[in-house]
């Protein structure tokens, strides 16, 4: 296995108390596999993986259990010069929103060349041409002539190219793309879903995709893990989670999604609001907001079942569920 | 599922006129710096900013407004309780000095004169002789006089002025910004110096004015930027499209939501007048004996410094104590009134 | 960038303008312009009148500010209450005077950066609260009382410096003097920097620069000092002018003789020339710093250079 997330637990102090943001999240991404991590803002998708990548904030935050194996070493026992020299290099990251997430006084090709400097230890000319070369590769008209631009010189679409370029630099084992194509108009999401993908094949990469899309999802995911208050709540292959969700909060997201096949009728939503992270509720956190709750459904905490080899449902009641 | 939608793009903040700064000095710097970084309230769904980092959804048990939150905050707040005793107690020797001094500031005894302290003066006699307590007690009148008023002028004249050209903009607000660009390119000390050498009167008045003179700008160009922030708010908005009347949207609309800032930058600047209000008495053009204000004494203690540091030192204490009393309180102010800090 | 830098330069004629204009009228309005003329008396009716006629006093107002801004700018600002000509007491005086500021300034950087980047790293920390703690208290004591009160203890208590500064004035003369000049404006640094360190600390790019791997040293270095120092330096440039002009305390209590001090001369003997000329010349000061800052903020922020 090229990561593994064991019983994460990660929480933040804030003014108004402690917020439970990952509770006991545990998943696995193997190389040239795409795991697909849905859920809504707010449901730890996004912690989970700043904690793999190790640049949660901290203080406040603060990891309070589990293990993140990463080619079989705890990432978490690792002293921080070591952890340092694995980002980047054998593990990297794709923001959402690359205007603000790349530098905006430094070219890009300062930027970029960065990683080789830092990493690799290259002349700052022989990193200026690794640069144009990994702009060519995310196809970025006329590389040579733009690497000296700054990031607000370039479209939405370019910029998120660039990010995904500074991300592969270094041929990382694993990505992790948080939200990599919200931000971009839906004709250009394609595009930077394709290239991604099309690069994660070449490098055979492990690849983390965070999303509240389930359309981004079916494309390209091989494995779906569903996120619901710090938890995963189902984890199935992607065509077995489409098909038949063991998971009423899967159910409820899939149900949300306009087809063309039910036009006319109203669209389903799950009713309620995400629970605060302040206060989650008790048994199971989707309780309040789930059509088949019962009395077992407030006390118990249900453990992730095992329906079986592939997959697993944090329900109580998953096998109703899977018969719909 | 809802998702925040994408953060607006980050501007770099030009400065907004010819000239950035002050020259009003650090002080009044620090006031408008931090007054720049609120925004009015924003009454709305979408939550503190910061929540969205740690996936927290702010509690959301019931609508606080931004004041009684603010007003929350403030009562635990040890550095505002400490500086607003510190300020009641100055307003009240300010208005009954003779309440814990009871002598005259004005009785002095030149055979005294540079003496330490002893029995019923505990802080000793300064070159004239005369009772360095009493005068300092009585010294707070002045000081307090001139920054309570100062600031009222700078606050109305200010706010007023830059409300209306924030609001209605075109040439108004192009000819106020760059007459308030003219006053920020007068240094303040060396403008109080030009204009209140040739004024005679004995009385707070010349200086209160010439604070307001100078220090409107200051307030008008946090006004005009709160109102402009405002007036861009969804529900104003909404009202002019009701027809509302210009007078109503500005009073009832835009004011509630622009007065933050330029409470936090009053609060402040009085502090800073207050210092000025030193400032110019030390070099002899603001208030002038046979008042008694703390300048005045500082300025006249600093040529026995060497045998009687004691009549310096004590007002030259009880000034900071005040400057710093009125920052720190402008300082908690805003603290408890930004939002981004929740 | 051409048409950045003509908009700057056209909008600064009307405050170069209004500004001198304002001074003038404060001194020939308020003041009498000729009192300091006949020494120590007043000037009998007829002296008055001739006098008055000889400055082109018994012309309108704009007139007088027309011709003196014409001989300002062919470099006659007028003679002094001495008989010496403005220009020479300038030619003493401003070099002292920028001697003080540069001390100044270098205390500013170097202190109050060094100081704001520290406490913004570690926001919350001992050391954050008691630097700004310190820093409130800098800023609340007016520079007047720091003055005095170091001059009291270095010069006069521990005999580290002289208490008076010599007229020629060095600059390890002007050291003490330099940070007491500096003092609020330090503190102010200090804070602006603290917390633009500690809003950029936590911007997206910030974080692409941990996640891509770099050494915290160059996260700090590279990254997030080049963005947070541009408001710092902003604020740096146009506080040359507010130091220049704001030199007169610290003049007065040091007793150097710069700007601050002819001018304090000048108020003192009520002459006309000698203000307005250094006034005119201070305030240029100032609009040339920030025409300056201006060009230096698109230096080093490209996203104004190419807006």
């Amino acid at each position: 296995m090229l990561l593994e997330v064991r019983d994460l637990q990660v929480e933040f102090r804030t003014r108004d108390g402690i917020a439970h943001a990952v509770n006991g999240v545990t998943y696995a991404v193997d190389a040239g596999e795409t795991l697909a991590v849905l859920g809504e803002s707010g449901s730890g998708k996004s912690v989970t993986a700043q904690a793999v990548m190790g640049i949660l904030d901290m203080p406040p935050g603060r990891i309070t259990g589990g293990r993140i194996l990463f080619r079989g070493t705890d990432l978490l026992t690792l002293k921080e010069d070591e952890r340092r020299r694995i980002r980047g290099a054998a593990m990297a990251m794709i923001f959402q929103d690359a205007l603000s997430a790349l530098n905006p006084v430094l070219t890009v090709g300062d930027q970029l060349g960065e990683m080789f400097t830092v990493h690799r230890g290259l002349s700052r000319k022989d990193a200026r041409a690794k640069a144009v070369e990994l702009m060519d590769r995310v196809r970025i008209p006329a590389a040579a002539q733009r690497v000296r631009d700054y990031p607000h010189q370039f479209s939405g679409g370019m910029r998120q190219r660039i990010m995904i370029a500074m991300a592969l630099a270094l041929e990382p084992a694993l990505v992790i793309a948080d939200e990599p194509t919200t931000a971009l108009d839906v004709t250009v999401q394609a595009q930077v879903m394709d290239l991604l993908a099309e690069l994660q094949h070449e490098y055979r990469m492990g690849l983390i995709l965070i999303t509240h899309d389930l359309g981004v999802v079916a494309d390209v995911a091989d494995r779906i893990a569903v996120m619901y208050a710090g938890r995963i709540v189902e984890s199935a292959p992607v065509h077995d989670l489409y098909k038949a969700p063991a998971h009423p909060y899967t159910r409820g997201l899939l149900d949300s999604i306009p087809r063309l096949d039910m036009r006319g009728r109203e669209l389903y939503a799950i009713k309620g609001l995400p629970p605060s992270l302040l206060r989650i509720p008790s048994g199971c956190a989707f309780h309040p907001r789930c059509p088949m709750a019962r009395d077992v459904c407030r006390t118990d905490v249900p453990p992730l079942y095992e329906v079986n080899e592939q997959r697993g449902s944090a329900c109580h009641f998953w096998r109703e569920c899977l018969d719909g | 599922m809802p998702e925040p939608p994408p953060q607006p793009q980050p501007q770099p903040n030009e400065p907004e006129g010819a000239v950035a700064g002050t020259g009003m000095g650090g002080g009044m710097d620090l006031a408008a710096s931090e007054a720049s970084t609120l925004e009015p309230a924003s009454h709305g769904p979408d939550g503190p900013a910061g929540s969205a980092a740690t996936g927290a959804p702010g509690p959301q048990d019931r609508p606080r407004s931004l004041w009684s939150d603010a007003w929350r905050d403030l009562r635990r707040n040890p550095v505002f309780l400490l500086s607003a005793l510190v300020i009641c107690f100055l307003v009240l020797i300010a208005v009954w000095p003779s309440l814990i001094a009871p002598g005259n500031p004005l009785r002095c005894d030149l055979a005294r004169a540079q003496d330490g302290p002893r029995p019923g003066h505990p802080f000793g006699y300064d070159g004239q002789g005369c009772d360095v307590y009493t005068r300092t007690v009585h010294g707070a009148r002045a000081s307090v006089t001139v920054g309570v008023c100062a600031t009222a002028g700078v606050a109305v004249l200010g706010s007023v002025l830059g409300a209306l050209a924030g609001y209605f903009g075109g040439v108004w607000d192009a000819v106020l910004s760059r007459v308030t660009d003219i006053f920020f390119a007068i240094p303040v000390v060396l403008g109080g110096l030009v204009l209140l050498s040739v004024v005679t009167s004995n009385t707070v008045w010349p200086v209160v004015g010439f604070i307001v003179l100078l220090g409107w700008p200051q307030i008008s160009r946090i006004a005009r930027g709160a109102v402009i922030t405002a007036k861009q708010h969804d529900y104003v908005q909404a009202a002019r499209a009701l027809g509302a009347s210009d007078t109503r949207i500005l009073l009832r609309h835009i004011a509630p939501n622009a007065v933050a800032p330029v409470i936090v930058v009053a609060t402040i600047a009085l502090g800073t007048y207050i210092a000025l209000e030193a400032t110019l008495s030390y070099l002899g053009v603001g208030l002038k004996p046979p008042s008694v204000s703390w300048g005045i004494d500082i300025s006249a203690a600093s040529p026995y410094v060497r045998n009687a540091p004691h009549a310096l030192l004590w007002p030259a204490g009880a000034l900071a104590i005040t400057v710093l009393a009125f920052i720190m309180l402008g300082d908690a102010v805003r603290d408890a009134l930004d939002p981004k800090l929740r | 960038m051409g048409r950045y830098i003509a908009r700057r330069l056209l909008q600064m004629i009307p405050v170069f303008v209004g500004a001198t204009l304002l001074i003038f009228l404060m001194v020939n309005v308020m003041g009498d312009p000729i009192a300091g003329l006949c020494g120590e008396r007043a000037c009998d009716t007829a002296t008055a009148a001739q006098l008055k006629r000889e400055f082109g006093l018994d012309k309108p107002l704009w007139q007088q500010y027309a011709t003196y801004m014409g001989n300002v700018f062919t470099g006659d600002f007028g003679t002094a209450f001495n008989g010496q000509p403005v220009t020479e007491l300038m030619a003493t005086a401003f070099p002292v005077t920028i001697r003080l500021t540069l001390v100044a300034i270098v205390f500013e950087v170097v202190i109050g950066i060094t100081l704001g980047v520290v406490t913004g790293l570690r926001r919350g920390r001992p050391v954050d609260t008691a630097v700004l703690l310190g820093t409130l208290v800098v800023i609340s004591v007016p520079t007047f009382v720091t003055g005095l009160l170091l001059q009291l203890l270095l010069g006069v208590k521990w005999d580290w410096i002289r208490p008076s500064v010599p007229p020629e004035a060095t600059l390890d003369e002007l050291i003490v003097p330099g940070l007491v000049l500096a003092s609020v404006s330090l503190a102010y640094v200090t804070r602006l920097t603290r917390t633009s360190i500690a809003e950029n600390r936590r911007a997206d790019y910030v974080r692409t620069a941990v996640a891509k791997g770099l050494p915290r040293r160059r996260v700090v270095v590279r990254h997030l000092l080049r963005n947070s120092l541009i408001p710092v330096v902003t604020f740096i440039g146009t506080d040359i002018g507010a130091l220049m002009g704001g030199a007169i305390v610290t003049e007065r209590i040091f007793n150097i003789h710069g700007v601050g001090y002819q001018l304090y001369q000048g108020i003192l003997r009520q002459n006309t020339q000698t203000v307005v000329g250094f006034v005119t010349v201070l305030v240029l000061v100032f609009l040339v710093a920030n025409l300056l800052v201006d060009l230096l903020y698109a230096v080093l922020d490209p996203r104004i250079r190419y807006a």
